[in-house]
């Protein structure tokens, strides 16, 4: 293989998975030290800038991070890198003195954004700096989009979601609440130098076929529906018996909701197997921990109607088989319906985006599903004014994908305004720098722990469940939370290899703990190297690291997949030809645009 | 020292047919020099233990003083281990050896541990053919004293300090052959796809085994002018053959030239493979590996591998004749067996 081109910044980037996995790219090793050191407020305003919402993440994030963090794969649970957030927005003081400061010098620009969710107020936090005029417009009475109108607040609570919204609203954003946009064309012409949609995708799926559906109306709801007019108090309460049929995240709202407003026997019932419901692992676990069942391989079959009233629902019961491609399918096991009784019926299967207020003539061109054609580098639409983002842009995601496509967007805006090319994406700001203080000794707490995964503390059941308002999860305390913090084995402190200081006395492959480096003859195939190694490198989506031939002309390979950054290889090298550095990489946005 | 070796372990560690995975092998952390060669010989004897399955507490760690001396901290922790006084670990080894035959006696040593002080007693385990693993971590220095020239620096090699050694050099390696020594090998730390065969050759050896690994010390003899140094040793070594050491029952897979291999079997039916490189050379020959050796040495090289074998070898306890059972084993009526037997042996005598 060709030696590793390490001045390119994707190859270090690439090493620190929970960064790279993270849509923000937020700088995580980077502010869980910080939070290790008790700087809360620094650790925070790291987040605030990638993530803009560290508070609400802290306790929402879908957490992509997770599962790629490398502590999980040298021991049973990632880092708790959400509930990490959470403890520097909890413990921070004062920081809206370190946010940009209004008011902005207008710069003469007029955008409009199209729903005030959080791809929308990320655009809005990049722009405003810049003095752009911004007008935000939601149907809503708040700000936040889903994040305020579908999102319980049992999970979070008003106060945090308001106070992260105020930030950017109080950087001297017009809104337009209470305002549903009826019409594109309308907006186009108010002259907007351009305009962001990000409306998500406010349309629940229904089961409109399904018997009794009409019969049973009043007491047939679309999750998402019920969930706004919950958070907007037009509803307070809800059936005894209650069915959920989904098995997403917002299946799990609806239900854990329905369990607060009067619901005792709360039941989700879901075609797929347990195993494959959409819903994050956590959210089923909080649900079946408030004693909500979860029946999974049952598809509804009808309505159940008696006296003019909803009673329940039946099922048929199924069971999947798997073709050659894994590919799933549910056969009915040919076992009896089966019949639930139910008072009310909340359907959260899904969502849909629609656009009933884009009219088709504008030059916004859409596909075959209805979603408009959108460049996933730029976020421009098809028409030169226009850009798209959050789950309007490719369907439904989650809160950090649409602050990612609300940064990107912000850019495009911010460089057509500049009347520049907006496929010239600036590059990251990057960089590396050694930590060594002394021979043993390092600007990093290099000392691995032992420390499995902390649990995050919360209320008692009968607590939780007695009110809407009490938030369910308490966060760490600051001693717990210095103890998670310590076990990120913080992968941005990167293993600089220079080639020409090695001797090749083997002591960093002797001391290496999960046996990352070796010396080896070269070979051109990758494939074949990754087995050479003294482990080999079966993880293919991690990089090998490969030197420029040493002395005896082998190369020095070293199998990112585990490394610990622990240190000891540049410890125990006894010509410094490693070194630990660290490495930062921050994404660009729009007001550091040179 | 303040640094800690991570608990954590590769989770694709393929375990040994006793179930252990290589880190059970492992010692404490090394507190020698970083970069020492000792360290990597080390992790040659950890690699070749777990490769041969060795229980641990069936092998006991012997050594003297000297940075070479304190390595058996760095590797077996589960094993047994003496660290005896300078120089005196082949007469410990001796003693434990004639207790109790049934352990794998692993001595280490130095160059200043086994040739200046030790000299008198590492000769006298040689012509014993006590049944044991003698590696000498070769610097050609003292290194835990700092460094002064040791009775193995060459003629001509230059201190660090810029001083002239003008004193021959002790050949180990020609020293065990002489004195009749039945396995002799040298090794280079650098080189674990030699050193690693050689170990478990040794261990497999049923006598006096000798390996002297050249083992540079960084700190204080890795400099221009020393013929221990990492660049020197790596440009002069001259390896007399490549080594495959085949346990029993396995196929040898290294495909080599038709003719230039050497197959040596082993008592419990392992084997030694070697593909010859050095000319004129046959390692069951003690004459000509002597000559290789002076050979190598008068062109200025270091001559590694195998150099000798005689796979027919007789250790000290079948040489004079001690009983099967350990004598640590033997209990008192075995040791006395009684008036009884008495009375009849005199009555032969009758
Ligand atoms: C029940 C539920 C729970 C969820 N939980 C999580 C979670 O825990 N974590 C997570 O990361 N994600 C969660 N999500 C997903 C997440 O809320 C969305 O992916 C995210 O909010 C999308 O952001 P957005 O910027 O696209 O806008 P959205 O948040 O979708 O907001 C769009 C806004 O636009 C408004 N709007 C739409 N059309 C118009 C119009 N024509 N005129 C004016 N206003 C308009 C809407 O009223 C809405 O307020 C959840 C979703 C649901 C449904
Ligand atoms: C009886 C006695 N004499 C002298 C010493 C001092 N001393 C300690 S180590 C050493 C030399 C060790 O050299 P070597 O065996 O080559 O080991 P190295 O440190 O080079 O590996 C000496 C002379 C001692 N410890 N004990
Ligand atoms: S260990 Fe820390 S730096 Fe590494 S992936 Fe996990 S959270 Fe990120
Ligand atoms: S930092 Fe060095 S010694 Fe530690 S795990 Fe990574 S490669 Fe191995
Ligand atoms: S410890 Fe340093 S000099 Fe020794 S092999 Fe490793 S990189 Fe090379
Ligand atoms: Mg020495």
């Amino acid at each position: 293989m060709k030696p590793t081109d390490i001045n390119n910044p994707e190859y270090f980037h690439k090493v620190v998975d929970c960064q790279y996995a993270c849509p923000s790219h937020t700088p995580v090793p980077q502010y869980i030290r910080l939070i290790a050191q008790g700087k809360y407020t620094e650790a925070y305003m790291v987040n605030w800038d990638s993530n803009v919402f560290p508070g609400v993440l802290g306790r929402t994030c879908d957490r992509p991070c997770e599962p790629a963090c490398r502590r999980g794969r040298v021991e049973e649970e990632p880092v708790a890198i959400c509930r990490l957030k959470r403890v520097a927005a909890d413990h921070k003081s004062e920081v809206k003195n370190l946010m940009p400061q209004g008011p902005f010098k207008p710069n003469g620009k007029k955008v409009a954004l199209v729903g005030a969710g959080p791809s929308s107020l990320t655009v809005a936090r990049d722009l405003a700096p810049l003095g752009y005029e911004i007008h935000l417009y939601d149907e809503q009475k708040l700000g936040g989009g889903f994040m305020r109108s579908q999102i319980p607040v049992f999970r979070l609570p008003e106060e945090v979601l308001n106070e992260e919204v105020n930030y950017i609203l109080e950087m001297g954003i017009h809104t337009h609440f209470n305002h549903y946009v009826k019409s594109l064309k309308d907006l186009l012409q108010k002259d907007y130098d351009a305009v962001f949609i990000g409306s998500g995708a406010p349309k629940g799926k229904d089961l409109t076929d399904l018997p009794g559906r009409q019969e049973g109306a009043s007491n047939i709801h679309i999750g998402i529906n019920w969930l706004v007019s919950v958070t907007f108090e037009h509803t307070h309460k809800i059936g005894k018996k209650v069915i959920v049929l989904g098995g997403g995240n917002t299946a799990m709202d609806c239900c854990r909701t329905a369990r607060r407003l009067g619901g005792e026997e709360v039941k989700v019932v879901v075609r797929s197997p347990y195993a494959e419901m959409k819903a994050s692992p956590w959210e089923k676990e909080d649900a079946q921990h408030e004693d909500i069942p979860i029946i999974d391989n049952h598809v509804p079959k009808s309505f159940v109607i008696k006296n003019g009233k909803l009673c329940g629902m039946t099922f048929e019961k199924v069971k999947p088989e798997y073709d050659l491609n894994g590919k799933r399918k549910l056969v009915p096991t040919g076992e009896a319906e089966v019949f639930i009784e139910a008072d009310d019926v909340l359907i959260a299967i899904g969502q849909e985006n629609s656009f009933p207020w884009i009219e088709r003539d504008l030059g916004i061109e859409f596909n075959s599903w209805g979603m408009p054609v959108v460049n996933e580098t730029t976020f421009a639409s098809t028409h030169p004014k226009v850009f798209f983002g959050g789950d309007a842009a490719f369907g439904p995601k989650n809160i950090i994908t649409a602050v990612a496509h609300g940064h990107q967007a912000a850019v495009s805006m911010h460089l057509m305004c500049l009347e520049r090319d907006i496929h010239e994406r600036p590059s990251p700001y990057v960089n590396l720098h050694s930590m060594k203080m002394g021979i043993h000794e390092w600007a990093y707490d290099s000392h691995v722990v032992l420390d499995q995964r902390y649990v995050v503390p919360q209320v008692t059941k009968q607590v939780a469940l007695s009110s809407l308002k009490t938030e369910v999860e308490l966060g760490f305390s600051l001693p717990v939370g210095y103890k998670e913090a310590e076990r990120c084995l913080n992968c941005d402190i990167q293993t600089v290899f220079f080639y020409d200081k090695c001797i090749e006395c083997d002591a960093c492959v002797d001391i290496c703990p999960t046996s990352c480096i070796t010396f080896t003859e070269n070979h051109e195939d990758e494939s074949i190297l990754r087995k050479m190694l003294k482990v080999p490198a079966e993880n293919t989506e991690q990089s090998l690291y490969v030197s420029e031939p040493v002395k005896t002309q082998r190369v020095m390979v070293k199998d990112e997949d585990v490394c610990l950054h622990c240190g000891l290889c540049a410890e125990r090298c006894p010509t410094s030809a490693w070194d630990m550095q660290q490495f930062f990489y921050n994404v660009t946005k729009a007001p550091k645009i040179k | 020292m303040t640094y800690i070796k991570p608990k954590f372990r590769h989770p694709n560690l393929t375990k040994n047919k006793l179930g252990y995975t290589i880190d059970y092998y492992e010692g404490a952390l090394s507190t020698l020099c970083a970069g020492c060669g000792h360290d990597s010989i080390s992790a040659a004897i950890i690699q070749a233990c777990y490769d041969l399955c060795i229980e641990p507490h069936r092998l006991a760690k012997l050594s003297g003083i000297g940075c070479s001396s304190k390595t058996p901290t760095y590797f077996l922790s589960n094993s047994h281990g003496f660290n005896s006084v300078h120089g005196r670990m082949p007469s410990v080894a001796t003693g434990a050896n004639l207790a109790n035959k049934d352990l794998i006696y692993f001595g280490v040593s130095g160059d200043g541990d086994s040739a200046s002080i030790g000299m008198g007693q590492f000769v006298h385990a040689v012509r014993r053919n006590v049944n044991m693993v003698y590696i000498v971590m070769n610097n050609g220095c003292y290194g835990l004293t700092k460094g002064q020239d040791s009775a193995t620096a060459d003629n001509g090699s230059i201190s660090k300090a810029g001083s002239l050694n003008q004193f021959e050099a002790i050949d180990m390696a020609a020293m065990a052959l002489e004195l009749g020594s039945d396995f002799v090998a040298q090794s280079f730390s650098g080189d674990k796809e030699q050193l690693v065969p050689l170990i478990k050759a040794a261990i497999n050896h049923k006598g006096f085994a000798l390996i002297n690994v050249i083992s540079p010390c960084v700190t204080f003899n890795n400099n221009v002018g020393s013929t221990k140094s990492y660049d020197y040793v790596r440009q002069h070594v001259e390896a007399t053959a490549t080594i495959d050491f085949v346990p029993e029952m396995k196929e040898i897979k290294t495909s080599y030239k038709e003719g230039s291999v050497k197959k040596i079997s082993m008592h419990d039916g392992s084997k030694i493979s070697l593909e010859k490189l050095a000319p004129n050379w046959n390692p069951q020959n003690r004459q000509s590996a002597l000559q290789a050796i002076h050979h190598a040495r008068e062109s200025g090289n270091i001559l590694t591998g195998l150099l000798y074998i005689n796979e027919d070898t007789i250790d000290l306890h079948r040489l004079i004749k001690t009983v099967e059972e350990p004598l640590n084993q033997l209990i008192e009526s075995h040791l006395c067996p009684g008036n009884k037997v008495l009375q009849s042996i005199n009555a032969e005598f009758y």
